[in-house]
């Protein structure tokens, strides 16, 4: 069985993993009873006595949950969200116990397409049921039994983070006393929805994708998970932060080939971010993230009427939204504070002005950041935390 | 104008509690641990007053990104938008007063956005420039020009103040929706409570703003 060794020979993941769903199963939104099943994650911090002080912080798409680690363990570079969580920063690690779990779908340590089927031995593949924003947040409230917290003092997350953020209050309002959803919205639009399925054919168009059975065939659809990664990377930038960045700026070179040479630096900057992305994404798992934030729509069992997912939270809410994103607008964001005043809950709604597009929650903000710390220390007093 | 923020913005709440003279008579109408709603709530001065004085369950409405901007950086719960567009979404008797200061002039319908005042807030409380103020008058009358003051400073061709009324004229729109005004006054260019007994017209002539608690 040397083709199922493309999994086995992976070094152990640095941080916490745990086994959930063994005794009750996780019931997934398709109707799957699912379990047992791992979900790997960070914390960072120390839980109080009386466990009121945890923040959940939810990736994006491709993030995961080395939110604050120093070392990447397979980038070598920092957390994704450094800036924001750790010692004296805003979301303060010697203050608040900070939890990051890698989704479950997901390719760095929790259970997803890529790890073995116990039922077969082999990686999942395509078998890996269908999971959906709810699913996820269903199992990290299995963690957060786990951890023997009981509320949360925040959920804080952007973009899919903020999904899984408005998910967590519209189904445990009662275990959340402050959630940020941030560059985010109820519901994936037509727009998002045809961008994700770009990529995911051009995941699936790469001979090397195998039909998904790509681990068992020892190949990698690499070219076409890097395609899917040039897309998606140009609709979480700007329009004139891409140009301000490259302009026409030619790349090492002085003069146009009159080739398909990667002449223009965008291109080459599009084909790095491309292949890096390559080595620590799992192509399936991609597919599957995809399609659960293109499933989202936080209003569909209400008819459409957001509001009512939201009706008796106590939860206090900052939704913030960036200027220049265009995949997930203040437009939207202004559609879920409206929902939220409709149902009298405690919202604040900004918009921050930049021109960095969607990645501007990952970027060094300054308005964005004193936003977050705001809210954050304002809901901290009202919680009772020193 | 506006004080420079620090990130750690939980220390701008130990800041003396002092506020502009005209907030000041606002907030002292207000009962403590109610629900207000400040609609055009600028930097949070009144709105963080309340807050931390009255123990009152506050929000926000505030037009400029800035404003909010300030406010959430405050631990303030306040969102963008105005009073024209965005009442219509809180549910009714949400709020125990909407308080509605130094705006009023500057909405597209003054008349519905005050009835939406009073369907969100058992109470509304309004404060307006008085046009009927004398030096208004003064202005008018023996300059010939559109009056310009230390509180309308703004050129008539800049200002977002689209409809002006005096203090009669508030009294009769209050009279035409059948709100009762629960209280009334006046005040001096420097927002202080002018003493004028019931005299509406004095008031109306020497007024500089108008503080008004409406209710249905």
């Amino acid at each position: 069985m040397s083709t199922a060794t493309n999994t086995e020979k992976r070094p152990p993941l640095p941080g916490h993993h745990m086994v959930l769903g063994e005794t009750e199963k996780l019931r997934l939104d398709s109707g799957v009873e699912f379990g047992p099943f791992t979900l790997a994650y960070q914390t960072y911090g120390e839980l109080n006595a009386d466990k009121s002080n945890a923040i959940l912080v939810c990736h994006a798409l491709t993030g995961d949950q080395y939110v604050a680690d120093d070392f990447h363990p397979i980038t070598g570079k920092e957390g994704w969200w450094s800036e924001i969580v750790g010692p004296g920063k805003i979301i303060d690690t010697n203050k608040y116990f900070v939890i990051c779990s890698n989704v479950i779908g997901g390719c760095l340590g929790s259970t997803g397409p890529k790890e073995i089927n116990p039922a077969t031995g082999k990686p999942w593949g395509l078998d890996f049921p269908v999971i959906t924003i709810a699913d996820m947040v269903r199992a990290q409230t299995m963690l957060i039994d786990a951890l023997g917290i009981d509320m949360l003092f925040a959920v804080i997350g952007g973009s899919m983070g903020g999904m899984q953020v408005l998910e967590w209050c519209k189904s445990y309002p009662k275990r959340v006393y402050a959630a940020a959803p941030i560059a985010t919205s109820f519901r994936h639009s037509a727009q998002n929805i045809a961008f994700h399925e770009v990529g995911r054919q051009a995941v699936m168009a790469d001979p090397d994708w195998c039909g998904g059975n790509y681990l068992l065939e020892g190949k990698k659809p690499s070219r076409g998970l890097a395609v899917a990664r040039m897309t998606a990377h140009i609709t979480y930038l700007s329009q004139p932060a891409l140009h301000r960045k490259f302009g026409r700026k030619l790349q090492n070179r002085g003069a146009i080939t009159y080739s398909f040479d990667q002449d223009f630096q965008v291109e080459s900057y599009l084909r790095h971010q491309g292949k890096s992305f390559v080595d620590r994404f799992d192509a399936n798992s991609y597919l599957y993230i995809t399609r659960a934030m293109d499933y989202f729509d936080l209003s569909l069992e209400y008819d459409g009427r957001l509001a009512e997912a939201f009706q008796g939270c106590k939860t206090r809410f900052c939704v913030i939204s960036f200027s220049s994103d265009w995949c997930f607008t203040t437009a939207e964001s202004r559609i879920v504070a409206h929902a939220l005043n409709a149902a009298s809950c405690n919202v604040s709604c900004v918009e921050i002005e930049s021109d960095k597009g969607h990645d501007a929650f990952l970027l060094d903000e300054p308005d964005f950041h004193m936003v977050l710390s705001g809210f954050i220390e304002g809901a901290a007093e009202g919680r009772g935390l020193k | 104008m506006n004080e420079t923020l620090n990130p750690n913005s939980a220390a701008n709440v130990a800041h003396s509690d002092r506020i502009r003279v005209d907030l000041q008579l606002i907030a002292d109408m207000i009962e403590p641990g109610t629900r207000v709603l400040d609609i055009g709530c600028g930097d949070g001065e009144l709105l963080g007053y309340l807050t931390r004085t009255k123990k009152v369950d506050g929000r926000g409405l505030e037009l400029s990104n800035e404003g909010v901007r300030n406010c959430v950086a405050q631990g303030l719960p306040v969102m963008q938008g105005d009073a024209d567009r965005d009442l219509r979404d809180y549910p009714d008797g949400a709020f125990d007063y909407a308080i509605l200061s130094q705006t009023l002039q500057a909405t597209q319908r003054p008349k519905e956005v005050l009835s939406e005042l009073l369907r969100i807030g058992t109470k509304a409380i309004v404060s307006f420039p008085n046009f009927g103020h004398w030096r208004a008058r003064f202005d008018l009358m023996f300059r010939g020009r559109m009056p310009q003051n230390p509180n309308l400073p703004i050129m008539w061709y800049e200002t977002p103040n689209i409809h002006f009324c005096t203090v009669l004229d508030f009294v009769a729109l209050c009279k035409e929706m059948d709100l009762t005004i629960e209280r009334s006054m006046v005040l001096n260019e420097a927002g202080s409570k002018l003493s004028l007994g019931s005299q509406t017209r004095f008031s109306n002539f020497l007024g500089n703003q108008a503080l008004f608690m409406l209710s249905k």
